[in-house]
Order: structure tokens, then sequence, then C-alpha cells
């Protein structure tokens, strides 16, 4: 937690410094949803104009879309004329002027979780100037990285400075017309992350970013596309938080990854966006495509603990292009209170001795309704394929569910998939035991929990190992009993 | 150290202990004998306070204080330890990670400071060779694929690391071979001393060989029907438990 927070202070602190937000008007777009909203975006980024055609047909068929009920989660119809699009950097003035305004139970949370004090204000939504919606922040590592040759900048960046990798790799994995949110994100994308790792390189370091949703009714809407060119590996780590909000907030994004020949893209993802209160009200609504392809002999590792949101609708999948191409999915989402998630994943075998591996840990407490749900494709032509996947539930208490939909196409007669599921109760014999000898009820939910987690927990770099292991104690509480 | 009188108490609503009186005082080892389903393992569930066993009459004084009026966290810090007839597994959940929280849960209530990383691996290295337990099944899930006899031998394992004052062993000596005995019976003794008290619950005169206790108690219908010494217990494996109900009569 701390390396991250560090980071994200450099970051904080390393944009203010270069004034970096100074030229941009702070102000955030009225509501409503038509051309006039997808060309003011581009313009206000400076777009070429390539983009901007591009953003448009994806605006005019996402208009053709319709919104997909097959979900197994429940909320009202949103209104996507009632959602702002664009919200810049706040002046200071807006929003909480002090922690003394913020809700005391959020702060109790950071405070838990080990964050410093100022940060704790900047993520309560506090109006300090380091805060900021849909623009990206500039790193301080951005010079060590180009010496290895490693873009890492927001993607609106990319579009002025790499123009040629962005026209040949944006929507190459996720087309707008994949699906309803993703058309809806081509069409209105703020902003995001770009990596691009060159041919043999080892990215120096971890690429670290903390997307945070501050701004009222503005709906989040990043775009992420990381290239890996051949033989190249690169491990990327999003951590998400947002204060605590009375209205429900609607989340889209899109993440693209390519790992070309014989490249790695490690991803992972600890997710903590606020999940709405007990009752239901508040919270995000998490409706996210993630996709990478992986040519031969590359490799594509989707991690990610989620313990927020109020919905969550997620899928990172892999499409294993070439042969020997390797994708694996490892996730743990933990839904409580009123909160729903439908997630899982999708391996799309194509080519010859390609393999998959899913492990998904799925957790309810409470109220809480938790569905995976898992394609797994074989292609006519993927050959000794092979997919394996590991699909456990845990429910606490007993008025939440669990539900496991596993789809299985084969088309290969030579490939291997295998399916394992379970579904286990925090036991009374468990928690009776770890009572027995001295633990406290919530400390000894969280240690089952976490064991039921390792598998997971293990394929996460070391701090983020730690962080989900620290959420997962406190978003449990008061779980029990 | 542990006054137990007019104890009556219902598993779904089903009248299990009927009026037991006990008490046992510090430096004694009682055993605890009787036919299968006659509360042996229902008087350990209620002593340690666990959910679904309700006390519908009779009293606990454990230490001078009312031991029914606390939780079951709250007993194990007091120094009650129950060691399980049957041990359940804690998947993912190591055992050395289990054994560190429960030591710092029970030393923090005793005032005592944690022990170091180092301490505690000394500490939980040496108990384990003591019970003739390789330390790498430090490293596996609680009880996770261990053999019947591991887990009990776990047990005595997280007895001798929280070192009780008043120790219930369930049915410990069921199913282990004549060697696993003599070392489970070797970690008891070594836990008795003039502060603490131990229950044994068991069907076998074997391990009363081994560990010789100072009262032999016979719980039948829910009550204690005969005590007496150690040679109780040479009866009882004679004659069974039939002649004390007929005596009874
Ligand atoms: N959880 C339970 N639900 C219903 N009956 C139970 C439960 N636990 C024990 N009993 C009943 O209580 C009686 C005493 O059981 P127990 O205390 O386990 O006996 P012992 O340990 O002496 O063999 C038995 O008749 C058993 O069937
Ligand atoms: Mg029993």
């Amino acid at each position: 937690m701390s390396k991250n927070l560090g980071q994200l202070d450099r970051m904080v602190h390393g944009a203010y410094e270069a004034g970096w937000t100074t030229d941009i008007e702070s102000d955030t777009l009225a509501p409503g949803l038509n051309e006039d909203t997808v060309r003011f975006i581009s313009a206000r980024k400076q777009e070429p104009d390539w983009l901007l055609q591009w953003r448009l047909k994806a605006f005019r068929h996402w208009q053709t879309m319709v919104h997909p009920e097959w979900a197994h989660v429940h909320y009202p119809a949103i209104d996507y004329q009632s959602i702002s699009y664009y919200s810049a950097p706040r002046r200071p003035g807006d929003g909480p002027q002090s922690l003394d305004e913020v809700d005391p139970e959020l702060l109790r949370t950071y405070e838990k979780l080990g964050i410093p004090l100022h940060e704790r204000a900047a993520l309560a939504g506090v109006a300090v100037d380091a805060v900021f919606d849909s623009v990206s922040v500039v790193t301080t590592f951005k010079e060590k990285l180009g010496e290895a040759g490693v873009i890492f900048c927001p993607i609106s960046e990319a579009v002025r400075e790499h123009p040629e990798l962005i026209r040949k790799y944006l929507g190459s994995v996720v087309p707008f017309r994949d699906n309803f949110f993703a058309g809806l994100n081509s069409a209105v994308f703020s902003d995001g992350s770009f990596v691009y790792v060159p041919k043999g390189v080892r990215c120096p370091m971890e690429l670290s970013t903390y997307f945070r949703i501050n701004a009222r009714n503005t709906g989040q809407f990043e775009r992420t596309l990381i290239v890996a060119d051949e033989g190249s590996h690169v491990s990327y780590l999003e951590g998400c938080t947002a204060p605590q909000r009375d209205e429900n907030q609607l989340h889209a994004a899109v993440v693209e990854l390519i790992a070309l020949k014989g490249a790695e893209i490690k991803y992972s993802t600890v997710q903590n966006w606020y999940p709405g209160d007990a009752d239901g009200r508040g919270g995000i609504y998490n409706f996210v495509t993630k996709r990478g392809i992986a040519h031969a002999n590359a490799k594509i590792s989707w991690t990610q603990v989620e313990t927020g949101s109020a919905i969550t609708w997620k899928y990172p999948s892999v499409i294993l292009q070439g042969d020997n191409a390797v994708g694996e999915f490892y996730s743990v989402a933990l839904t409580r209170g009123m909160q729903q998630a439908d997630t899982g994943t999708k391996m799309v075998h194509v080519g010859r001795n390609t393999r998959s591996t899913i492990v998904s840990k799925g957790i309810s407490a409470m109220r809480a309704e938790n569905a995976y749900r898992g394609l797994v494709h074989i292609g006519a032509g993927a050959d000794n394929a092979r997919n394996h996947t590991q699909c456990d539930s845990l429910l606490i208490g007993d008025r939440c569910g669990a539900h496991t939909f596993p789809y299985i196409e084969s088309r290969n007669p030579s490939a291997t998939v295998e399916h394992e599921a379970t579904t286990s109760k925090v036991g009374d014999d468990q928690l009776f035991l770890c009572r027995q000898r001295g633990l406290d009820p919530e400390k000894a939910v969280s240690m089952i929990v976490n064991g039921f987690c390792k598998q997971v927990f293990r394929e996460l770099p070391m701090e983020f190992a730690v962080e989900a292991g620290k959420l997962l104690e406190v978003s449990l509480e008061g779980a029990v009993g | 150290m542990l006054k137990i009188a007019n104890l009556h108490a219902t598993v779904a609503d089903t009248p299990i202990l009927k009026g037991l009186n006990l008490e046992i005082n510090a430096g004694e080892v009682h055993a605890i004998m009787g036919p299968n389903g006659s509360g042996k393992s229902t008087l350990a569930a209620v002593l340690a306070g666990r959910d679904g066993y309700e006390v519908t009459a009779g009293s606990i004084e454990y230490q001078g204080r009312d031991l029914l009026a606390l939780a079951v966290e709250e007993r194990a810090r007091a120094g009650v330890f129950l060691a399980f007839q049957y041990p359940v597994e804690i998947p993912g959940v190591s055992n050395m990670e289990f054994l560190r929280a429960s030591l710092e849960a029970v030393r923090s209530h005793r005032g005592e400071p944690n022990l170091s990383a180092v301490e505690f691996m000394k500490l939980a290295r040496a108990t384990s060779q003591q019970l003739q337990l390789d330390p790498e099944f430090l490293k596996r899930g609680v009880n996770e694929g261990f053999s019947g006899g591991e887990k009990k031998r776990n047990e005595i394992l997280q007895m001798l690391l929280l070192q009780p004052n008043l120790a219930i062993l369930d049915e410990t000596d069921s199913g282990l071979d004549i060697d696993a005995l003599q070392v489970v019976a070797d970690g008891v003794n070594a836990l008795r001393s003039p502060e603490r008290a131990i229950i044994m619950v068991t069907h076998y005169q074997r391990l009363l060989d081994y560990v010789v206790p100072d009262y032999v108690h016979v719980l039948a219908d829910g009550c204690i029907l005969r005590s007496g010494g150690p040679e109780l217990a040479l009866e009882l494996e004679a004659k069974g438990y039939g002649w004390l109900r007929d005596d009874a009569a």
C-alpha cells in the first residue's frame, strides 16, 4: 500500500509542481449526450479530425444499440442524458472544504487502509487542487521509462505524440461495435493510459495508475491501451478508489491489451470503488470491457481483486490468436451489502497449443449477489488447446447468493476443457475453531476469506497483495453475525 | 478453578445435559468417560461456549467468574482451551499464521508482549519437534490434508503454545497409533502443573496409562453417574458401562 501511495503522492505532486493543469479551464460539461457533446470533448482535447470522426462513428452506432439485459444484476434504467461527459480538474472551492465536512465513516476506512492524511482528503473529494477527474496525471517516471524506450503517458497525449500507434491499435481489440458500453466509451472517452513497450524490452518498473472518480455526476470513460511489442514484458497495476456519493455514478471503461509475438502483459487491478450504503443507495456502476489479444507465444494475465462498486459487470478476456499463446485470469470478487457483481472472463482459443487458466473466487456476504460468467471458446483450428477453470464461491451468512454460468464452446475435438466449481460457506465450525483460539469473529472471518483467496493473491505484485488483504478485511467489517 | 453446578443444556431443543455437577481444582487431571452419545462433547462445547448449545439451568464458575457470561473468544483468552474431537480445515490459512494470530490474541489479553517473528518461529519449531511433527507442516493450511493423527497432534501443538489454564481434550487419543499416543501423552504431561487443570474425554484406559488422572468420572444420560480414582477406569475397561446403570437403578 504505502509504496503505491508513495507513487500516487509523487504523481499528484509532480503534476502540481509542473503546473500541468493551469492551462485548462476548470469546468464540467452540462449533462447531456449528443453529437455536440462528442465534438466538445474532442475539441477540448485538441484531437485530430480522424479521431473525432472515429468518435462520431462510434456515437452513431451506439445510438442503434440496446442496453444489455442478460447479466444477473438489477438496477434502475440509466438516463444517459442526465450524465455529464466531461469534467476537468476542479478549482478549490468546490466540494467539501475540509475533512470536517466528510463522512467520518469514510475517513475511518481510509485510516484503516493506512492512507496518509492529506491523501485521505484527496480521496474524500476535498477540494485540494491536486485532485483530478477525467484528466490523467503525468508521472515522474517518464524519463526513466524513456531511456528504455517505454512510452507511458495519458492517451490524449499519445494521440498527439504517437498518432501512428494509436491509429493502428485503438479499437483493434475492442471495436466500438463490440457492446453497448464499449460503444459509449468510444464516443466519449475522456482519458486513460497508453503504454508501448518496444521489441525485446523488459519494462524496468511496474506501471501504475490510480483512477479516481471525484466529481458529482460525471461518468468515467477511461480508455487504456497497452501494446507490448515482440518479446517484451510489462506489468501494469490499476488501483481505483472512489469517494462516497449519494447518487450512483457510471463508469464504463475500455482496456485493450496487445501482446505481440512472445510478449507478456500482466495486468493487475485492485478495485474498491464506493459500493453504496447498506440499503443500496449510491455507489459506482462499473461496466467495463477489458480484452487482450495474445499473438504467437505471447502471454496475457489478468489478475483482479474487486471489493467495490454497487454493480460490477466485467469480463476481462483473452483472444489466444497465435500458436502457443497463454491466457490467465485470476479473480477475487467480494460483494457485500446490496452489491451485485456479474464478472468472469472469456478465453477465445484460436491458435494451436493455446492454453488458458481461469481461477475465480467469489465471496458474498449479507444480501449480496455474486455471479461468475465464463466463456471458453475453442475454435476449429485450435488443435490441442487446453483450458482449466476453477470457480469457487464462498458465502458468509445465508441471505447472499452465488451463481455460476460456465459456457463452453468447443469446435475442436483435440481440445481439453476442464471445469471445477465449488460453493462453501464460512463454516460455523471454522469460526468456532478460530474464536476458541482467541480470535475475534471479524478477524476470524477475514482470515478464512484471505485463505480462500490465497491462490489469487499469490499472482499479485507483493505490495498489491498486502493491499488486497487489507481491503478484504476492511470490506468485511460488519459482515459477520 | 471450575465449578459446574446442576448444569442443564439442550441441543436443538433436546435436553442432553441434565443436572451435571463437577468441581475441578487447579493442578488436577480429570478423565471423563462414558458411552457414545452420553453428552461428553456437549459438555466440552458448553464449556467453550459454542453456538447452538443452550444452557437452560445451572451455573459454571471459572476462576471465580461466571463463565457463561463470556463470549467464546473471551473464554479462550481467559485460558479455556478445547482440543477438538474433529478438528476442521481452514484452507489457504497457514498453520503458522493461524498459530501466531491465536498466540497474539491470548498473550495480549494476558498483558504479555507479542513475540517477534523470529522468537515465534523458534517456539513453533521447537514445539512441533517435541510433538514429532515436521516443521514443514507449519507452512501448510490449518489441518488441510492432515492425517487424523496429525490433526490431533496439531491440537496439542496449539495447546502447548497457548499454555491454557483449563485444557479440555475431547477424545484426542482416538485414532492414534501407540507411538502417536505416547507423543500426545507426553505433551499433556508437559502441560500438567499446579496452576493448571486438564479434562480428558476418552473411551480408552490406554491413554490413562500414560497420563494418570487424579479423578475419573462416568458421564451417562447427561449427568455424572459415578466418580472415582484411576481404578474406576480399570473397572470400566473390564465391565463396560452397563453395570453402573444397573447399580444406579
Ligand atoms: N448439533 C447437534 N444437533 C442435534 N443433536 C446433537 C448435536 N450434537 C450432539 N447431539 C446429540 O447430543 C447427544 C450427545 O452427543 P455428544 O455430546 O456428542 O456425545 P458424546 O460426545 O458423549 O459421544 C447425542 O444424542 C447427539 O446425537
Ligand atoms: Mg464426543
